[in-house]
């Protein structure tokens, strides 16, 4: 039986939101300033694994069905198309392009292929270390 | 106007470092876990966020740049670092650590079965 938590529950029901957004911030701005994919994926583990220190393994599963091993294979897949997209345009293999586009609310932004490259490395790295931690969790 | 915002950064920055310093003092001076905790969760979280709102101040007013993460992690900051130290102290009361000698008064004698760790 577990004693009672209020504290840890309510600071983790307003901080899990700050580390999320936090680590959406990081992950778009690795073009241009320290960040990038993989720091984004592991602030966004450490977001669900407070839930799972603060809740209970099985609630978090309930509130986020996700098969992580399946989200590492969308994660390598993303960017191995990433990579492989470039030979349709019959430059070399993991040639990036970008454009600048006028995007209705953002105005003038610059769209470049390697934020694909860095989706697949921010899901492969949450699905990775989430697998990890949920494997050594469920030691039953 | 550059004068008053200098001097406020500078006021901010030395209280920061001042209290961080009596969090420093007291967690070598403070008898036991309890006392120790009171100290690392309240004075170092003040010490940090006047650092953090003084270099926040320094980077708008002198360098022109508002950088919106550090009242993120100022807010932060505020919200887990009391709650940080209330879990060391429960973990620590549940866990069965005496207190120190000179305590008068224990409100939570008995509440906690120490054998098994659970609420009687």
């Amino acid at each position: 039986m577990r004693t009672n938590d209020v504290m840890l529950q309510t600071a983790t029901k307003v901080v899990t939101f700050i580390i999320l957004m936090f680590a959406v911030h990081i992950f778009f701005a690795g073009h241009y300033t320290p960040g990038g994919g993989f720091v984004g994926g592991l602030l966004t583990t450490s977001a669900i694994v407070l839930l799972m220190l603060a809740f209970d393994v099985k609630t978090v599963k309930k509130i986020l069905p996700i098969n992580y091993v399946i989200m590492t294979a969308v994660g390598l897949l993303i960017a191995i198309a990433t990579a492989a997209a470039s030979i349709i345009f019959d430059v070399p293999f993991f040639t990036h392009a970008y454009d600048y586009f006028d995007l209705p609310l953002f105005g003038k932004t610059s769209l470049h292929s390697a934020m694909l490259f860095d989706a697949g490395v921010y899901l492969v790295v949450v699905g990775v270390t989430m697998t990890i931690i949920q494997t050594i969790g469920e030691d039953e | 106007m550059t004068t008053i915002v200098n001097i406020l950064i500078i006021v901010l920055i030395s209280t920061g470092v001042l209290f961080s310093l009596v969090t420093a003092i007291g967690l070598v001076r403070l008898p036991d876990v309890y006392t120790r905790t009171h100290a690392a969760s309240k004075s170092s979280t003040l010490g940090v966020l006047c650092i953090l709102m003084g270099t926040t101040i320094h980077f708008w007013a002198v360098e022109g740049i508002f950088n919106t993460q550090m009242v993120i992690a100022i807010a932060f900051l505020f919200i887990t670092a009391p709650v940080g130290g209330h879990l060391i102290g429960r973990a620590s009361y549940v866990a069965g650590i005496k207190l120190a000698d000179a305590t008068v008064r224990d409100d939570l004698k008995g509440v906690f079965d120490q054998k098994t760790d659970i609420k009687k």
